[in-house]
């Protein structure tokens, strides 16, 4: 047992990786909210009137709202008046090549290990790198474009392709849908944009990268994937902030629309600080995903690893609106010392012959709780529906919580819809044979917890997903309790 | 708490109940009032829209007074082959004259124990209709089985059940089973006739060591019946306590069953039927609470949902941090026969310990097409090929009935209600 009680220490103890912050000089809305605010924000990305007045409205329409507290998570509210909603690198103009950008800038992203420069990545992933508030570098836009595929900071859609952004923007998410997502149409800053035209597959990985540095600022990106007819597109995001003592807010929306025979397949690797080893600081990650399946054989498919965020709060959701479409959730959460995750999904049934399938594994260490939320509606229009959910809680440590939550709505008689869970901790003979054969206690670990989590893992793209067996083994070696 | 719309319905009711038992009445009606009734949506009655129910169907909130019934009466409504006891209940009142005596147990009105800690088993801050029953139920039933005592044939809880429009009936059961004792209870209710009405019933069981509980319960009232029923149990060290739950019809029911294991080595057993058709809404919630280390809790709801009918199911699973070595499953399955029949179902865990074996499935389907076909290759119509099916579905939890004779006749009411009616 004492060694066992080392090693938990050892791990506590670890030090978030990438928790440093850079100082640069920034461009910064004052604190605060309110409709001022948001005029300023809009002045400041040279918004259309339209999108000013859709702003306001969403700002209106979140006065009148309160924030959600059915989520079995606990928390010090934000002060959200205290916040700072909009924080910019001072460098105004966005380059047009990566030459132009502040090599500062560069450095940061360097650093975090994703290089900007296009010679020197491997081949076929194109980056967005997004920090605090603004996008400010995106690679491979010339190639991208010449296939006719559009993958650009928001600001820049918004001026560039306007009749796209008006005709999507709140379609899946609509401005009202929530506490969160209504805040984030008010004050959205700056996120990623990607339409996908007809019959196009897109031939590398779109990825955006997020960055929050500036102390007191919410994050609040907004991104959207159009995917039209007989189009493909894998995206990837990923995510990091500086340890700071004070909580950070990171309030997204992500909009999905598949057209038919469109496939979409997301995936994230979210790594926000998640507080030191006594629960202090740490980014509250209040995320709204949702993709619908608008036409008939679309496909879109969420896989996540979420590793970070003192408290995560999280739906990837599909709408399952067109004949034959397919949704799909695979995810990996992962919980230590004082972080709570609530997350899972939504699977809406509407079309004809839809499927969905949910995969989730939570694994909880120290004093964290571990939630899985989700929901499986089958509407009475939707026939011969199938759904089959599976979500496994492993517990390492006995004063750590695993928690189901499923909710399963029936309102068709053809539809087969089955549910299982399992909670288990890892078994004193499965680590007792790894010893056996030489390997340590924490390596045993590892290779147990990436081998339960093999069927999420094997979803993710090959550059993130060795990125997520190394994020795992970090932040669970060791947990045996 | 609750914003609901008639906070003070029922406080007729609460004002109108007897004198006895003060201090826990004075809990009852404080806990009534802080939670009031079900708010649109709260969480615990987010499917079962009772309050709304209750505003639409009751009419008068008062006590429903017993009926004039007679022993033939009685007689002609025990079910054939049942060979123990009978305990009449007429409108939610005991009635001795009419019940029989039990060697060896202790059967009285609660209003003669005076100091019976009434409401410290189903605890009515969890539930607002436990606070109700607790603030204002009339007189109730006191059973105790002494230590060491096994009582061979069942007791039959029989109640006779018949309203004016929209009158309340609140039966309140107090069981007291002593240590390396065993007992088997059969929980029925008669309608007579189909006046709305509103039942809230709430049973304790007190446990002891070792002791053997088996608590079966068929619910087949009238179709315009509105019921809310807590039935909350303590499971000493080695005791085990059983039930199966049967439910037919009802406009609205919802039966709350709460175990709490108490002791290592304790087990809580759950089974149910809903077999729906017409309006009927059931709604299931149970709830395990695994407090201490070394205990077992088994589940198995199943439902088949005809017409417009709606199933509810809720199974919540606590292990607690001190509950190591816990091994908890549940399941829950359904069939849904008809286009416009509905299921809300929502297997829950929640698990603070880490050397647990806790499992939860749960399903919505059909009848397998092949099992129909290869029924039909032998020459079985589809008709009752289907019913043979249904039939064995609901079979699984059917077998969890001990004891033989009140077994024979659910299975008779069920085999009934698939043949004709499916």
């Amino acid at each position: 047992m004492s060694k066992d009680n080392s090693i938990l220490e050892e791990l506590t103890s670890k030090e978030y990786e990438h928790g440093w912050s850079v100082n640069f000089e920034a461009d910064e809305a004052p604190i605060g909210l309110n409709e001022d605010i948001i005029r300023w924000i809009s002045t400041k990305k040279e918004e259309p009137q339209w999108l000013l007045e859709w702003r306001l409205k969403a700002f209106r329409t979140w006065l009148t709202m309160t924030e959600p507290e059915w989520a079995n998570v606990t928390y010090p509210k934000i002060d959200l008046q205290a916040l700072r909603y909009y924080s910019a690198p001072k460098q105004v103009k966005k380059a047009k090549n990566l030459d132009e950008v502040d090599p500062e800038l560069i450095a940061i992203y360097e650093r975090l290990g994703i290089s900007l420069n296009e010679q020197k990545r491997l081949q076929g992933i194109a980056v967005d790198a997004v920090l605090d508030s603004v996008s400010v570098a995106t690679t491979f836009r010339g190639t991208l474009s010449k296939l006719g595929i559009i993958f650009c900071s928001f600001s820049e859609a918004v001026k560039e392709h306007p009749e796209l952004v008006k005709k999507y923007l709140g379609s899946v998410v609509p401005m009202t849908d929530n506490y969160y997502a209504a805040l984030n149409s008010a004050v959205f800053s700056d996120g990623s944009f990607c339409y996908i035209p007809k019959g196009v597959r897109c031939p590398m990985e779109l990825s955006t990268y997020f960055r929050i540095n500036a102390a007191n600022t919410g994050q609040f990106e907004r991104t959207l994937i159009v995917a039209d007819e007989e189009s493909y597109v894998s995206y990837l995001e990923g995510c990091t902030a500086p340890s700071r003592d004070e909580n950070q807010l990171h309030a997204a929306v992500v909009e999905i629309h598949a057209a038919s025979h469109a496939e979409v397949k997301y995936s994230t690797v979210q790594n926000w600080f998640p507080g030191d080893k006594d629960g202090k600081g740490g980014i509250y990650n209040f995320v709204t995903k949702r993709g619908i399946c608008a036409g008939d054989y679309s496909k879109i498919s969420w896989t996540q690893v979420e590793t970070g965020s003192a408290v995560t709060w999280k739906y990837p959701s599909c709408i399952l609106k067109g004949d034959h479409s397919i949704g799909e959730f695979y995810s990996v959460a992962v919980t230590n010392n004082y972080q709570q995750a609530d997350t899972g999904t939504k699977m809406i049934h509407i079309g004809k012959n839809t499927k969905s399938r949910i995969v989730s594994k939570g694994i909880s260490a120290g004093k964290s709780q571990n939630s899985y939320r989700g929901q499986v509606q089958v509407m009475k229009r939707a026939d011969n529906a199938r759904n089959f959910s599976q979500c496994d809680s492993l517990l390492m440590g006995d004063r750590c919580g695993a928690h189901t939550f499923p909710y399963i709505d029936i309102n068709n008689s053809s539809a087969k819809v089955e549910h299982e869970a399992t909670t288990s901790k890892i078994g004193e003979d499965q680590i007792f044979y790894c010893n056996q054969r030489g390997i340590a206690t924490e390596d045993a670990v590892a290779l147990i917890v990436n081998g339960y989590a093999k069927e999420v893992l094997n979803q993710l793209p090959m550059e993130f997903a060795v990125e997520a067996q190394k994020l795992l083994a970090l932040t669970l070696e060791g947990s045996v309790g | 708490m609750s914003t609901l719309t008639k906070q003070d319905t029922f406080s007729s009711l609460i004002e109108a109940a007897p004198n006895n038992f003060a201090s826990a009445r004075a809990t009852g009606k404080e806990a009534y009032v802080f939670q009031g009734l079900p708010a649109v949506k709260a969480e615990e009655y987010k499917f079962t829209n009772i309050s709304k129910k209750l505003e639409q169907n009751l009419t008068d909130f008062s006590t429903a007074k017993p009926l004039p019934l007679t022993d033939a009466q009685v007689k002609a409504a025990v079910h054939e082959g049942f060979e123990g006891s009978v305990l009449v209940f007429s409108n939610g009142q005991f009635i001795p004259g009419l019940s029989s005596k039990i060697d060896e147990v202790e059967v009285s009105l609660i209003s003669e124990k005076a100091d019976l800690p009434i409401g410290s088993i189903a605890n009515p801050k969890k539930d607002v209709f436990a606070a109700l029953n607790q603030a204002s139920f009339q007189d109730g039933l006191f059973i105790s089985v002494p230590k060491k005592t096994q009582v061979d044939k069942a007791i039959l809880l029989l109640s006779f059940d018949e309203a004016n429009e929209g009158q309340v009936i609140q039966p309140r059961v107090w069981i007291e089973v002593g240590d390396f004792a065993e007992v088997t209870f059969i929980d029925q209710t008669v309608s007579v006739g189909e006046s709305t009405y509103f039942v809230n019933e709430v049973v304790e069981v007190k446990g002891g060591i070792n002791s053997q509980i088996h608590y079966y319960r068929l619910q087949n009232e009238g179709k315009n019946a509105i019921e809310v029923s807590t039935i909350e149990t303590d499971i000493q060290k080695d005791g085990r306590f059983s039930s199966v739950n049967i439910s037919l019809s009802g406009d609205m029911v919802r039966n709350n069953l709460n175990l709490n294991l108490k002791g290592s080595n304790s087990e809580g057993n759950m089974y149910g039927i809903y077999l729906l058709n017409g309006k009927s809404h059931v709604d299931n919630h149970t709830n395990v609470d695994h407090t201490i280390p070394h205990a077992e809790s088994n589940e198995l709801y199943k439902g088949i949902l005809a017409d417009q009918s709606r199933g509810v199911f809720n199974g919540k699973i606590f292990v607690r941090q001190d509950a190591q070595k816990t091994n908890a499953f549940q399941q829950n399955n359904n069939i849904l026969l008809s286009e416009d029949a509905t299921v809300n179902t929502k297997p829950q865990l929640e698990i603070w310990a880490d050397d647990v074996k806790c499992s939860h499935g749960c399903t919505v389907g059909q009848l397998d097409e092949e099992a129909l076909f290869y029924l039909q290759t032998r020459g079985i119509d589809k008709l009752q090929a289907k019913g043979l099916l249904l039939y064995a579905f609901a079979g699984e939890v059917l077998e969890k009935i001990e004891t033989e004779s009140f077994r024979e006749y659910c299975d008779s009411l069920i085999q009934e209600r698939l043949g004709s009616k499916f």
